[in-house]
């Protein structure tokens, strides 16, 4: 029972921050209708920007963490700008494959300038754990569980609340109509890119917190991991997001300690293969009418 | 008289497909006698042809089916841990084996096609690129996890069977069957189904068992493809086909242009080498490739490059006219 409840703890954990990087993938999907692939490697950038501000250069955590939230938010917005914005009415293919290269690019990147090596990065999270009935809670589940209860709950706010957040929604909806009713589509997807991408940055800063180790491919398996979460919550569903980041987490730890470590991963993308079955738009997507 | 011309028409493709098929075959013989391409060279011909294998399969699924597969990789890993696995532990002459091999990986490549085109009957774009990719990675981990494969340490002691001679037999069996394929009565059920896929139903179109049989044939080939690629290298590691390797073909097939099955061939000549000529640049060549594949793929597609693009090619043209007056 200690030993469940503690990978439950653990599950959540990691489900916390694969929510975080689904709610990118799930925002940039439903907004610009495309596979944003390089979105794992912005988490990369993340855990880089943390090595050389706190780590290296010492920088105090909130310095740190704003750092990272800006260079990733420059980051996103820069590539849609350049990468993404001229295939906006290419066909998906195309986008996907763009999406990739970018990928590529940046881990290339990170290679040459950090080298193949992984580095430590020290946690930024200075605060005890302690124990709760036998079970060890960790001061970085604390935090993990927080921020991303609070990020979530503000998400909500802005998207249901502000004037951006409910253009967001319009576009997604239909990007023609909104444009017709006075939308800045551009600014639109820039911001969404800027959120996912802060998103991100916080989630690269919470899995270093965590695992504590940097290379240029550590982006690579939560991103597609993450990307696994918004299909299983359904793409495009900001709660499916969340709830698919939650579960995946869950089930990804309990497969590791109680079945087998080497397995964990096809367990968990098994799981999605069956859930697809029974719900071709995952949990909480939207079902598509079909029109003739 | 009409059908009459056309029939000629395609015989005549036909014929001059045939003469550089024989050709191409000659001259790299030749090439290889020679010492002309080197060993280096040399040994970069079946990989050539074991990404044409893979390229041409997989452009019948995204190119003529138009869904997005994103698990290719691990129908070549089936089909190659098939295969190597038989030739390891039957012991037949060569000239029976090494075939034997070729069909038992594609054979059971295709069964796994099948059970991954099922998904595919009841979902869609993403949806299914999704679960194609699941897939490759269920595949990996549980080859990993596996003692006959040998796990992560790879499956050891392959007889190195795999030469030209027999990886361009098998591209050409490849590329002629899909061409046949494509060009019949069921590759235009195919090309209907991605066109629309409610009026192809209403036609009479059985989508199930198209969609079903891409998979298939798609699945057998990059089976057989994989039984080459571990002759060729002698040794298999489930790290090669990860979700990359998948990734690698798509970026053939769309560089090549989606449903072109000369520009997939070409496209996987150019995709294979690059990376060698790139050899000397060690630590950019990711970098240059990376940065080629984002601009290429910019400028397939983007309008102010295509005006850029018609602007020059009618200055040409202005020209040769001019000179021709």
């Amino acid at each position: 029972m200690q030993q469940f409840c503690e990978q439950l703890l653990n599950g959540l954990n990691l489900g916390s921050v694969y929510a975080l990087i689904a709610l990118g993938y799930t925002m940039v999907y439903g907004i610009a209708k495309m596979l944003n692939f390089a979105h794992g490697d912005i988490i990369m950038v993340g855990a880089y920007t943390l090595l050389i501000a706190s780590t290296r250069s010492g920088l105090p955590w909130y310095v740190s963490v704003l750092l990272c939230a800006v260079v990733c938010c420059v980051l996103g917005v820069s590539i849609e700008k350049i990468a993404y914005k001229p295939l906006r009415n290419a066909s998906p293919l195309t986008v996907l494959i763009t999406a990739i290269g970018v990928s590529y690019f940046l881990q290339s990147s990170a290679l040459l300038i950090f080298g193949s090596n992984k580095q430590k990065v020290d946690s930024i999270i200075k605060i005890k754990g302690f124990t709760f009935a036998g079970i060890n809670v960790s001061g970085e589940s604390i935090v993990t569980l927080g921020v991303t209860v609070i990020i979530m709950i503000v998400l909500t706010l802005f998207i249901k609340k502000t004037k951006m957040g409910k253009a967001m929604l319009a576009v997604s909806e239909d990007k023609g109509a909104a444009q017709l009713m006075g939308v800045n589509v551009n600014a639109t997807i820039s911001a969404t890119f800027a959120i996912g991408s802060a998103l991100a940055a916080v989630a690269g800063i919470l899995y270093m917190s965590s695992y504590g180790f940097v290379g240029p491919y550590t982006g690579a398996l939560p991103g597609i991991k993450a990307f696994v979460a918004a299909v299983l919550g359904g793409i495009g569903s900001i709660p499916g997001a969340m709830l698919g980041g939650i579960l995946l987490g869950i089930i990804e730890s309990m497969a590791k300690t109680y079945i087998s470590t080497d397995l964990a991963d096809a367990i968990v993308f098994g799981i999605l293969i069956v859930v697809l079955l029974f719900r071709p738009t995952g949990l909480l997507g939207k079902k598509r009418v079909e029109k003739v | 008289m009409e059908n009459f011309k056309n029939l000629l028409r395609t015989k005549k493709k036909t014929v001059i497909s045939v003469i550089i098929g024989i050709a191409a075959f000659i001259i790299c013989n030749i090439l290889i006698k020679s010492g002309v391409l080197g060993r280096q060279g040399a040994g970069l011909l079946v990989p050539i042809c074991i990404n044409i294998m893979l390229a041409v399969s997989l452009n019948l699924i995204v190119g003529f089916l138009g869904e997005l597969s994103l698990g290719h990789a691990g129908f070549m890993s089936v089909g190659a841990y098939a295969g190597c696995l038989f030739t390891i532990h039957a012991n037949l002459p060569t000239v029976i084996e090494f075939p034997l091999a070729l069909i038992i990986g594609g054979l059971t490549a295709a069964i796994f096609g099948v059970i991954i085109g099922l998904p595919a009957l009841r979902l869609n774009g993403d949806y299914l690129a999704i679960v194609t990719l699941a897939f490759g990675e269920i595949i990996r981990s549980i080859i990993n996890s596996l003692d006959f494969t040998g796990g992560a340490g790879g499956l050891k002691g392959i007889n190195k069977f795999s030469n030209f001679n027999v990886a361009y037999i098998a591209a050409i069996i490849t590329i002629v069957v899909i061409v046949n394929l494509v060009n019949s009565r069921h590759g235009r059920a195919i090309t209907a189904i991605r066109d629309n896929i409610i009026s192809a139903e209403a036609m009479g179109i059985n989508v199930v068992f198209y969609k079903l049989i891409s998979f298939v044939m798609a699945a057998f080939f990059a089976g057989a493809a994989g039984v080459l690629y571990g002759h060729h290298l002698a040794i298999l590691k489930p790290g090669t086909f990860d979700f990359n390797k998948s990734i690698e073909i798509l970026v053939i097939v769309v560089l090549g242009g989606m449903g072109s099955i000369p520009g997939s061939i070409i496209a996987a000549i150019i995709i294979t080498l690059l990376p060698e000529l790139l050899r000397d640049l060690s630590d950019y060549r990711m970098l240059i490739y990376s940065i080629a594949l984002i601009v290429m793929m910019l400028s397939n597609s983007s309008p102010k490059f295509a005006d850029f693009r018609e602007k020059i090619a009618s200055k040409f043209r202005r020209k040769t006219r001019k000179e021709a007056a």
